[in-house]
C-alpha cells in the first residue's frame, strides 16, 4: 500500500515554540482521513507542510512519493482549501471557475459547471455576497475541478451551520465516491468527521497522539467499568487511556488487541468521539505508560 | 430497492448498521433474491457518508453469501432469506425456556438472569472471534 502522506520525525519550529514536533506518520491512499486535535495542537502547520506552504524544521515529510511542491506536477496531484475556505469576494462565481482552469492544468471544467449547476449557485454572483455554505461549496469546486489524487482541507466546515456543513460532506464524498481522491480534513471536533473518516490521527499539544484506521481503533478500546481496582493489576497489553474512580467503582477506558475476559468487568464499546476525548485529555499521555491509581473523587 | 439510515446514537458501526439493515429487510421481505442494493454513491448522497463504507458493508455481505457484486451493474441480493430451519429454533427455544425456569425457581431475578446472559453470550462469541 502506498502512502499519500509520509512523514518521518517532521517538526516545525517558530522562534523557540515547536507548532509541530516528531511526526511519524503513514497515512494510506484511498482513505478519508480526520485529522482532529483541539485549536493549536499543530493540524494546520501539517497541513501546511504537506502542501509545501511551510518547510519542515527537522524530518521529512513526502506527498503521493514526492517532496511538497517539488513541481508543477506534484502540484497538481495535490488540492488544498485553507482554512475558512477562502474565496474571492470580488470575483463573480463565474471568474472563480476561469481562474480555476486558467492555472490548472487538468482543470476538469465540465464537472465544475455541473457542480456550480447542483449547487445552484448563481455564476454572475460575486463570491462575497454568497452565504458561508455557498462559499465552501465554491471553494470545494474549484479543489475537486482541479483533479487532485490527494485533498487536503483545513476546517472545511468549522463555521457552518449543521445543514451546510452535512451538504458540504456530502459533496466531499460524491467526489470520493466518483473518483477514489483521497482525503485529510483537520476539524477540532470529531462529530464533524465521524460519519465520513476512516482513518484517524489524532493530534495534541503538536503530537500525533494516536494513528490508525478507525475500525481498529474502535475494535481495540474498550469502557471497563467494575469494582474499585489498582489500574496498575490489570493484564499485559491492556494500557490505560482514561481511568476513574469512586470509592467503589472503577471506570477505565482501555486499549487492548485482546479480547477482555476478566467477568469482574462489564464490558462497553466506545464511540470515536469518547475515543479522541480520552486521548485528547492531558491525563492522557503515552499510551504505553501505565498509570497509577488516581485521587478517589 | 431499499434505503439505508443512520442511527448515530446506537454505538454500532456505520458500515455494520447497513449490514444489519439488509438482514432486517431480507427477513422482512423487504428485499428478495435478484433485488439490487443501493449504489455507494446512492447510498453516499444520501447519508453523508464514506463510500469504503458501503464497500465494506457490502464486501460483508458478500463474505456471508447474501450479496454479489457484478461490474458495472452494481451489487445484488444472492440468496434468499433461509435462516435456520424451524426445527432447531424450537428445540433451542424450548431448551432456553427450561433454562429460564429453573434460573427463576432458582430465585434468580431478570437483571441477574440478563446479566448471565450477557456474560455467557460474550464469552462464547469472543472466543468465536479469537
Amino acid at each position: 500500500m502506498t502512502a499519500v502522506i509520509e512523514a518521518s520525525g517532521l517538526g516545525k519550529q517558530y522562534r523557540r515554540t515547536w507548532a509541530l514536533r516528531d511526526c511519524t506518520l503513514a497515512i494510506p491512499e484511498g482513505r478519508v482521513v480526520g485529522l482532529v486535535g483541539p485549536n493549536g495542537a499543530g493540524k494546520t502547520t501539517l497541513l501546511q507542510l504537506a502542501t509545501g506552504l511551510l518547510t519542515p524544521t527537522r524530518g521529512t515529510i513526502s506527498v503521493l512519493g514526492e517532496p511538497p511542491a517539488v513541481s508543477p506536477a506534484q502540484l497538481a496531484r495535490v488540492g488544498f482549501v485553507a482554512q475558512d475556505t477562502p474565496v474571492y469576494a470580488r470575483m463573480r462565481v463565474a471568474d472563480h471557475l476561469r481562474l480555476g482552469a486558467w492555472l490548472n492544468r487538468g482543470w476538469d471544467d465540465e464537472l465544475a459547471q455541473r457542480r456550480i449547476g447542483q449547487l445552484g449557485l448563481d455564476p454572475k454572483q460575486r463570491a462575497g455576497s454568497l452565504s458561508g455554505g455557498q462559499r465552501a461549496q465554491l471553494a470545494l469546486t474549484l479543489a475537486l475541478a482541479k483533479r487532485p489524487e490527494l485533498l487536503l482541507l483545513d476546517e472545511p466546515v468549522a463555521s457552518l451551520d449543521p445543514l451546510a456543513r452535512r451538504e458540504f460532506l456530502r459533496s466531499l464524498m460524491e467526489a470520493v465516491a466518483e473518483h477514489g481522491t483521497s482525503v485529510v480534513l483537520s476539524s477540532h471536533l470529531v462529530a464533524d468527521l465521524e460519519r465520513v473518516c476512516d482513518y484517524l490521527v489524532v493530534l495534541v499539544a503538536s503530537r500525533v497522539r494516536i494513528a490508525g484506521e478507525v475500525t481498529t481503533l474502535l475494535a481495540s478500546h474498550h469502557r471497563l467499568s467494575g469494582p474499585r481496582r489498582d489500574p496498575g493489576t490489570l493484564p499485559a497489553g491492556q494500557d490505560v487511556i482514561e481511568e476513574s474512580h469512586t470509592d467503589k467503582q472503577t471506570v477505565l477506558l482501555v486499549r487492548t488487541d485482546q479480547p477482555v475476559h476478566d467477568p469482574a468487568w462489564a464490558v462497553t464499546p466506545v464511540s470515536l468521539e469518547d475515543l479522541v476525548i480520552a486521548y485528547m485529555s492531558p491525563a492522557s499521555d503515552i499510551p504505553a505508560r501505565r498509570p497509577q491509581l488516581g485521587v478517589v473523587s | 430497492m431499499i434505503e439505508f439510515q443512520l442511527d448515530e446514537t446506537s454505538g454500532v458501526a456505520t458500515y455494520l448498521q447497513l449490514v444489519q439493515q439488509v438482514h432486517q429487510a431480507l427477513r422482512m421481505g423487504m428485499l428478495e433474491l435478484g433485488d439490487q442494493l443501493p449504489t455507494a454513491q446512492q447510498v453516499v448522497a444520501k447519508l453523508a457518508i464514506n463510500p469504503n463504507t458501503v464497500h465494506k458493508a457490502y464486501r460483508e455481505l458478500e463474505r456471508e453469501g447474501l450479496a454479489r457484486a457484478r461490474p458495472g451493474l452494481g451489487t445484488f441480493i444472492t440468496r434468499s432469506p433461509s435462516g435456520t430451519d424451524p426445527a432447531t429454533q424450537a428445540r433451542f427455544l424450548a431448551a432456553m425456556t427450561d433454562w429460564l425456569r429453573s434460573a427463576r425457581s432458582a430465585g434468580l431475578g431478570p437483571d441477574d438472569i440478563e446479566a448471565i446472559y450477557r456474560t455467557a453470550f460474550r464469552t462464547c462469541f469472543a472466543e468465536g472471534a479469537a
